[in-house]
């Protein structure tokens, strides 16, 4: 076995083999893989972000439904209260009404009963005239008499 | 070797010699240090350096792989997680599309063939000279670094792919199946003698095949650096036309370096995609 210098140009040949490799075959593959490692990063990243969206978006349709919830039963309440209002209201108009015809009733009564009174007075009084006229045979003068009739009318 | 200078033929002999173990003509066991002693020793010898080197580098293939796993995190990759990551994934994509079966062995088998096989390519890139003077300065007369150089090691791979390929075909179709795919087509059962006779080259072209393109290759590309490091190696004394010769022969080596690049990846790739292929055929009912 010889030693020569072949070795040394197989030398110099490895070198810049290495150094070929190093500038056009490495380079491409790291490139490669860090474009895949990055991709890889990116997509996880995405999907983080992707789940804390999710996470916020439920949190913040929890938050709606509650706020509707509350809302429509406030609503109901207030609709509620509002009948109420609307029954009592009816109530207190029927019994003011109630209370009109009831007093309107009486003193129609009232009316009824001093006219019917206010009758019967000068029915009496036209009694005890023609009474009196047959008692003391003469026609008395209705308007010479009248303020005495009228004082007999209001004794009565 | 003793150390008269080399003629270019037994520079050449020296450099597609393995390392051989086995049966000495003086009767004890040891290894041959001479290409006539390797020969005489006939079917029952080690090429130990294809042994050694191949195991080391499925070893290594498998220490890293390993390593990997035992440490890999689920989120964004380091740097060699990312790197084996992408190889699998290559591997994986080029078994999918051409593996259409069912069998979780192929992927990993596939996986381990291209490694294995691109990494004993890969020996191929150190200049040839630099291991074969490192062994013969250590004491050991041959060492071819390169496994798939070794016609033993390329048919050894392809036979265990074929066992795998008669394996499968059995288990997919039974016997009778695979008895009845090698002699009743594709000229139906009148024809069964020739019917056999195809199937069975074709049957059995594919290992050859295998392991004959991938030694052919690799012996092709080591031939064509000894002969490009011959050229520095007729250096007799400083002249215009040595100078010449010892300048093309960095430059030549270094442009078939470039180009081996290539082929050893190349080879290994073919070696994976026809073992999926042979397996994907095994596993079909016709084909």
């Amino acid at each position: 076995m010889n030693i020569n210098a072949t070795l040394l140009a197989q030398t110099i040949m490895f070198a810049l083999f290495v150094w070929f490799c190093m500038k056009f075959v490495w380079t491409p593959i790291i490139g490669a893989l860090e474009a895949r490692k990055k991709q890889i990063a990116d997509g996880l990243a995405d999907a983080e972000r992707a789940k804390q969206d999710l996470e916020l978006a439920s949190k913040r349709s929890a938050e709606i439904l509650r706020e509707a919830k509350e809302k429509a039963g406030e609503i109901v309440a207030n609709g509620e209260k509002r009948a109420s209002e609307i029954v009592e209201e009816a109530k207190g108009q029927a019994k003011v009404e109630g209370d009109r015809i009831i007093a309107g009733a009486k003193a129609e009564i009232d009316q009824e009963v001093f006219r019917a009174k206010e009758q019967l007075r000068t029915q009496v009084s036209a009694i005890a005239l023609a009474g009196a006229g047959k008692i003391l045979g003469r026609e008395i003068d209705a308007k010479a008499h009248n303020d005495l009739l009228d004082k007999l009318v209001a004794e009565i | 070797m003793s150390t008269e200078v080399q003629t270019s033929a037994e520079y050449i002999h020296h450099h597609l010699q393995n390392l051989t173990y086995g049966h000495l003509p003086d009767g004890t066991w040891g290894v041959a240090h001479t290409s006539e002693e390797a020969k005489a020793m006939g079917f029952w010898a080690l090429n130990l350096d294809t042994f050694f080197m191949s195991l080391l580098l499925g070893a290594a293939f498998l220490f890293l792989f390993r390593m990997v796993a035992k440490s890999i995190v689920a989120g964004t990759p380091g740097g060699l997680q990312n790197f084996c990551e992408w190889a699998i994934e290559f591997v994986d994509t080029s078994v999918r599309g051409s593996f259409s079966a069912k069998n979780n062995m192929i992927a990993p088998l596939a996986l381990t063939i291209f490694f294995w096989v691109f990494s004993m390519n890969l020996m191929d890139l150190i200049p040839i000279d630099y291991v074969p003077h490192l062994m013969g300065a250590l004491g050991v007369p041959f060492f071819k670094v390169v496994p798939s150089t070794d016609p033993n090691a390329t048919f050894g791979m392809a036979i265990g792919v074929f066992l795998l390929v008669l394996y499968y075909s059995i288990k997919m179709k039974g016997l009778g199946g695979f008895m009845g795919e090698l002699t009743l087509q594709p000229f139906g059962k009148w024809g069964m003698p020739i019917n056999l006779l195809l199937e069975g080259v074709n049957l059995i072209a594919k290992p050859i095949s295998l392991a004959l393109r991938l030694f052919g290759n690799m012996y092709a590309g080591e031939m064509i650096f000894i002969l490009i490091a011959l050229m520095g190696g007729a250096w007799a004394g400083f002249s215009v036309g040595n100078a010449t010769l010892y300048g093309s022969q960095v430059l030549l080596s270094l442009g078939w370096a470039i180009f081996h690049i290539l082929i050893v990846t190349l080879q290994a790739f073919i070696f994976m995609t026809l073992t999926v292929v042979y397996l994907d055929m095994a596993h079909q009912e016709h084909h």
